[in-house]
C-alpha cells in the first residue's frame, strides 16, 4: 500500500518560491490585528516536487479510466473522451478568464454559451436552455425548482407531490424532497415500464409533476410516453425528463417532441466530457416555451452581433451555482458537437443501441436477462444461474476486475434483483465486446466449476474486498498526525 | 470526426447477428411520428482541424488573464498554477475515472480524496470534510439546509449581507424549498452588523453564517455572533477562503461547527467561473448528517490498509424520497486539483502565498494614498479592498485602454484583489491610471 502524502512529510524539502516582491514586508502580526490571526498548526505536508509527482503518479496508476479499458457501468454513459476537447479547455482564451470581465471582453466564450443553449434545445426538442447546473442532480434540482415555481406563480398552491417511477435514478426522489415535494412512486408494470394504470390511480391535482427517465433505467423505451404526457398533462402536472439515458435515442428522437415540459442533459455522459473520478459533470437545464421565464439566470442572448447575459428574468428561479456553470466543461461538450454534427450525433446513438442489443443478444445464454427485447442504450442481466452455485453479482462483478474490466453498475435498478446494468456505448469495437462477451462466459464456467473462485475475487486487483462495516461503524476520515493505523 | 469504432461491414455483421437488416430496425419501439424526419437541424461535423481552428478563434476573442494583468477578484482568483499541477490532472486515469464506487480498482482515486478531506481538515481545524461539493455558493446552501434538518424543523438563518450577493441569491433560490428561511441582515462600513445580527437570532433560529474574509475583502469579529447562535444551540457556520487560511485564525478557533468554502484559489484555472470546488467541513458531530461523498479507511480481507466510500446511508441511493441532499456528482477532479496545489507549494508555500498577497494589497493601499485615493472601508483586510472612484465602470475602462482588467464594479468603488501573480510594476501601473488625471 502506498505511503500517505502526509507519511512522505520531510520539512524543508519542499522548494516551491515567489519571485523577489520587491515591496515592503512586515510581519504579518504587525499588520493584522492579532484577532484575526492564527494559532493552530497547519501540518501541511512538505514534499519534494520530484517525490510529489511520483506519488501521484502512483495513485493514478491505482486508478482505473475509460483510457484502460472496457467500462461498462450502465447509466453512467463512459463514452470516450476525446481528447483535443482536453486541449481547448485550456487555452489560456478559456481557461484564464475572469467571470466577472467586461461582457465585451469574452465575446467568445459568450458566443459558445449562446450556441451551446440553441443545439441543445434543437438535440432536446426544448425551447430554450439555462447551463447554469453544476451536475446531472443539480440540473434536477433546478428543474424541479422550476416546476415548483411554476405552479407557485399559477398560485396553485396545492400541488404538493411528484411522482417517480419505482424504476427511477435515486436522485429524482431526492431532488423532489430537497425541493420540498412529497415523493409518490408509481410502480412499473411487468414489461418494466410504467403502470399506466397505477399512474392514473395515483394521479390527482396535488401532484406537480411526474420526473421520468427515457429510456428507463432497465434500458427500455417508455412506449406509452405519450399517453403518459397525456394523463399528467390532463391532470394539471408537468413532465420531466431525467437526461440522463439521452445517448439512447440521440438524433433519432426527441423528448421535447415527447411531451416533456422540462429536461436536464448531463454533458458528461451523452456529450463525451470527461467524469473525473466523480465530477465535475455538468447539467444543464432546458424548457418548453411557457417556462421560459422561469429558468435559472442569466441565459445568453444575441442583440445583433454582441453576445450578453440576461439577468433580467423577473420569474426566474434565480441562481443554483456562482458564476455561469461549468464553463471549462460546457467547452468540452460544444467541441464535441461541433466535431460530430448532426449525422455523427445520430450515429452515435444508433451505435450505442447497436452496441448494446448486440451484447445483451451474445450473454443471454450464460446469463439471465430479466427484460429480453430489444433495448437502448443499456440492458439489465442478474445473476440468477449463477445463484445456484451461490455466486451473488457482487462476485461476479469482482471477478470482472481481475480480468481487466471495470464492472459494469450492480444493484441498481431496484426493481430488479441481483441487477447488472450493461451500458456498452457507442465508443466500444465489436472486438472489445467480443472480449467482454468471452470474460462473461469464462466466470459463467467458473461460477458453475469452481464458485469459490468467483466468490473470493478480486484476486489480481492492488487489494482484496475491504471491510466496509468497520468503515462505517468507526469512521476513519481523515489522516492524524500521531495516531497508528 | 467521430468517436465510433466499428465500420459499417462491422456493422452489418453485428445487426446481421441480431437478425436485423438496418440500423433503423433498432428504434421500431418508437412510434414514428415521434423520430425525427429530417435529422437534427444542426452543421454537419468537422474534421479536428477545423474544430481546432473554430475553438482557437473563439477563445482568442476573450482577454484573458494570460497576457493582460487582473485586479478581479469577487470570489474568484488568479493564483499561479504549478506546472507540474497541470501535467499531472491529464493522468487519464483520473480524468476519465467515475466515481470510484467499486474500490478494489479504484485505490488510487479513493486515497486522493483521502488526502483531500484531511487537507481541507488540517486548513479549516475542522474533523470530517467531505469529497467536494460543486462550488462555495452551492456549498452554503447546502450547510443552510442541513443546520434546518439538524435543527429538527427550525428553518432560519441569519446572514450578513456582506457575505458575497451570489451566495445569498443562491440560498435565496434553494429556500424556495419551504424548508429554509433566510434572514439578511444588512452590514455596516463594510462589515457585518453584529447588533443587527445579534437581534436577529433567537429561540427558532438553526443557524447563522460568516464569510471570512467578506465579499469586499475584509476581516470580520465572528466571536460575538458565534456566541449568541451557540446559546441558542444553533449552528455557526463559517465561509472562509482557504489561501487565507494559512495566515488568519482557523473556522475551529472561531468556533464554527461547519465550515464551506470556494476552493477555487486551490489549483483549479479561473475559467469563466467553473468548475471549481466546493468544500465543506464539520465538528465530528455533525460527520453522519452532512451531504456528499466521503472516503474512509479501513482494511482489506488480508489486513492492508484500503479506502472506500463510506457513511453511505446518508446519500440518495439508500434513502432515495427522505435524502436531505440529492447531491451525486461533485468535483473530484478539482478536489484532487486541490490536494495536489497545497502538495506542490507545501505548509511554508502556502504561508508564503498568503504573505505576498496581503503584503501586495498592503502596497497598493499605500501607493493610492500617495495619489490622493483611498478606500472606501477602514476596516483590516486580507488581499482584497474597495477603492474609492467616482465612477468605477469608467475607470475599469481606462484601465482596460491601458492595458490593464480592473476590479469588480461596486456602486462607488472598484472592489481590487492581489495575488502572488502581481508584480510591483504592475500595481504602479495600475495606481498610475486610476490616479491620473
Amino acid at each position: 500500500m502506498p505511503k500517505l502524502i502526509f507519511e512522505k512529510n520531510v520539512p524543508g524539502s519542499n522548494s516551491f518560491s515567489l519571485p523577489p516582491g520587491q515591496i515592503p514586508n512586515p510581519a504579518i502580526s504587525k499588520t493584522i490585528p492579532a484577532q484575526f490571526l492564527r494559532q493552530e498548526a497547519l501540518n501541511l505536508p512538505e514534499i519534494s516536487e520530484v517525490e510529489a509527482v511520483r506519488h501521484f503518479t502512483e495513485l493514478s496508476t491505482r486508478a482505473y479510466g475509460v483510457d484502460n479499458g472496457f467500462y461498462p457501468l450502465g447509466s453512467c454513459t463512459m463514452k470516450y473522451n476525446p481528447k483535443i476537447n482536453e486541449w481547448a479547455a485550456r487555452l489560456p482564451g478559456f481557461a484564464g478568464i475572469h467571470p466577472y470581465q467586461p461582457e465585451d471582453t469574452v465575446q467568445g466564450a459568450l458566443q459558445l454559451y449562446y450556441e451551446m443553449q440553441e443545439m441543445l434545445a434543437e438535440i432536446t426538442g426544448m425551447d430554450g436552455f439555462s447551463l447554469q447546473p453544476a451536475a446531472g442532480a443539480h440540473g434536477e434540482l433546478a428543474g424541479v425548482m422550476i416546476i415548483k415555481a411554476y405552479h407557485q406563480q399559477r398560485q396553485d398552491a396545492k400541488r404538493t407531490k411528484i411522482m417517480v417511477p419505482d424504476s427511477a435514478h435515486g436522485t429524482n426522489p431526492a431532488s423532489a424532497n430537497v425541493v420540498g415535494f412529497e415523493v409518490i412512486e408509481v410502480k412499473s408494470n411487468q414489461r418494466g415500464l410504467v403502470d399506466l394504470e397505477d399512474l392514473r390511480s395515483k394521479m390527482t391535482d396535488e401532484v406537480a409533476g411526474l420526473m421520468l427517465t427515457n429510456p428507463n433505467t432497465l434500458g427500455l423505451f417508455e412506449e406509452d410516453i405519450q399517453e403518459i404526457a397525456t394523463i399528467v398533462h390532463e391532470a394539471g402536472g408537468l413532465l420531466y425528463y431525467d437526461g440522463a439515458n439521452l445517448n439512447g435515442i440521440m438524433g433519432v428522437a426527441r423528448p421535447g417532441d415527447m411531451g416533456f415540459d422540462v429536461i436536464h442533459v448531463n454533458l458528461h455522459k451523452t456529450f463525451g466530457t470527461p467524469h473525473g473520478g466523480g465530477g465535475p459533470g455538468s447539467g444543464p437545464v432546458g424548457v418548453k416555451a411557457q417556462l421560459l421565464d422561469f429558468l435559472p439566470k442569466p441565459i445568453t442572448v444575441k442583440q445583433g452581433e454582441e453576445y450578453r447575459f440576461n439577468y433580467d428574468l423577473p420569474l426566474s428561479i434565480g441562481k443554483v451555482k456562482n458564476f455561469y456553470g461549468n464553463f471549462g466543461v460546457i467547452v468540452k461538450a460544444y467541441a464535441y458537437i461541433k466535431a460530430l454534427g448532426a449525422e455523427g450525433l445520430k450515429e452515435a446513438g444508433q451505435h450505442a443501441v447497436l452496441n448494446a442489443n448486440y451484447l445483451r443478444h451474445q450473454l443471454r445464454d450464460d446469463y439471465h436477462i430479466p427484460l429480453d427485447r430489444l433495448c437502448k442504450h443499456e440492458f439489465i442481466i442478474n445473476s440468477k444461474k449463477q445463484a445456484e452455485n451461490g455466486v451473488t453479482t457482487l462476485s461476479i462483478a469482482k471477478r470482472l476486475i481481475d480480468y481487466g474490466n471495470h464492472p459494469p453498475t450492480i444493484y441498481f435498478p431496484l426493481i430488479v434483483s441481483e441487477a447488472m446494468m450493461i451500458e456498452p456505448t457507442e465508443t466500444e469495437s465489436k472486438e472489445r465486446l467480443d472480449e467482454f462477451v468471452q470474460t462473461m462466459r469464462t466466470i459463467a464456467r467458473e461460477a458453475a466449476e469452481n464458485p469459490e473462485l468467483v466468490s473470493q475475487a478480486p484476486h489480481k486487483a492492488v487489494i482484496k474486498r475491504v471491510d466496509e462495516v468497520t468503515a462505517a461503524r468507526k469512521p476513519v476520515v481523515k489522516w492524524e498526525a500521531g495516531v497508528k493505523i | 470526426m467521430r468517436y465510433t469504432p466499428n465500420p459499417s461491414p462491422v456493422v452489418d455483421e453485428m445487426l446481421q447477428t441480431l437478425g436485423l437488416t438496418s440500423l433503423e430496425e433498432l428504434f421500431q419501439d418508437i412510434k414514428p411520428e415521434l423520430q425525427l424526419k429530417e435529422g437534427l437541424n444542426l452543421p454537419a461535423g468537422l474534421s479536428e482541424m477545423e474544430l481546432r481552428r473554430l475553438l482557437k478563434n473563439l477563445a482568442a476573442q476573450n482577454l484573458n488573464t494570460d497576457d493582460y494583468p487582473s485586479f478581479l477578484g469577487a470570489g474568484a482568483y488568479d493564483h499561479y498554477l504549478p506546472a507540474a499541477l497541470e501535467q499531472l490532472l491529464l493522468r487519464s486515469e483520473f480524468y476519465t475515472a467515475y466515481t470510484p464506487y467499486q474500490p478494489e480498482i479504484s485505490q488510487g482515486i479513493l486515497q486522493s480524496i483521502f488526502e483531500y478531506q484531511t487537507m481541507i481538515c488540517q486548513l479549516t481545524g475542522m474533523d470530517v470534510a467531505n469529497a467536494s461539493l460543486y462550488d462555495g455558493g452551492s456549498a452554503l446552501a447546502e450547510a443552510c439546509n442541513l443546520a434546518c434538518v439538524n435543527s429538527k424543523g427550525k428553518k432560519k438563518v441569519v446572514i450578513s449581507d456582506t457575505v458575497h450577493p451570489e451566495y445569498l441569491e443562491i440560498l435565496k433560490t434553494y429556500s424556495l424549498s419551504g424548508r429554509l428561511e433566510v434572514v439578511v441582515v444588512p452590514g455596516r462600513d463594510g462589515i457585518a452588523d453584529t447588533t443587527g445580527m445579534l437581534a436577529a437570532i433567537d429561540h427558532e433560529t438553526a443557524g447563522a453564517v460568516m464569510q471570512q474574509p467578506n465579499f469586499y475583502g475584509l476581516l470580520e469579529d465572528a466571536a460575538p455572533v458565534e456566541k449568541a447562535v451557540h446559546d441558542q444551540k444553533a449552528l455557526f457556520i463559517m465561509a472562509v477562503e482557504p489561501i487565507s487560511l494559512a495566515l488568519l485564525k482557523s473556522p475551529a478557533e472561531w468556533g464554527a461547527d461547519l465550515v464551506v468554502g470556494e476552493g477555487q484559489p486551490l489549483g483549479s484555472s479561473l475559467s469563466f467561473g467553473g468548475p471549481y470546488l466546493g468544500f465543506m467541513a464539520a465538528r465530528k458531530n455533525l460527520m453522519r448528517k452532512i451531504p456528499g461523498r466521503i472516503v474512509g479507511q479501513t482494511s482489506d480481507l488480508d489486513g492492508k490498509r484500503a479506502y472506500v466510500l463510506t457513511l453511505q446511508a446518508r446519500e440518495q441511493h439508500i434513502r432515495r424520497e427522505l435524502a436531505a441532499s440529492n447531491i451525486c456528482s461533485n468535483e473530484a477532479l478539482c478536489a484532487l486539483a486541490a490536494s495536489m496545489y497545497l502538495t506542490f507549494v507545501g505548509e511554508q508555500g502556502l504561508k508564503e502565498i498568503a504573505t505576498r498577497c496581503h503584503h501586495l494589497a498592503r502596497y497598493a493601499e499605500q501607493e493610492f494614498q500617495k495619489v490622493g485615493m483611498e478606500l472606501k472601508y477602514k476596516q483590516p483586510y486580507f488581499c482584497e479592498f474597495a477603492l474609492k472612484v467616482k465612477d468605477p465602470a469608467a475607470a475599469n475602462r481606462k484601465l482596460l485602454a491601458n492595458g490593464i482588467i480592473g476590479g469588480y464594479e461596486l456602486d462607488d468603488a472598484l472592489l481590487l484583489a492581489f495575488t502572488e501573480k502581481r508584480t510591483k510594476t504592475e500595481i504602479d501601473q495600475l495606481v498610475a491610471v486610476l490616479g491620473g488625471k
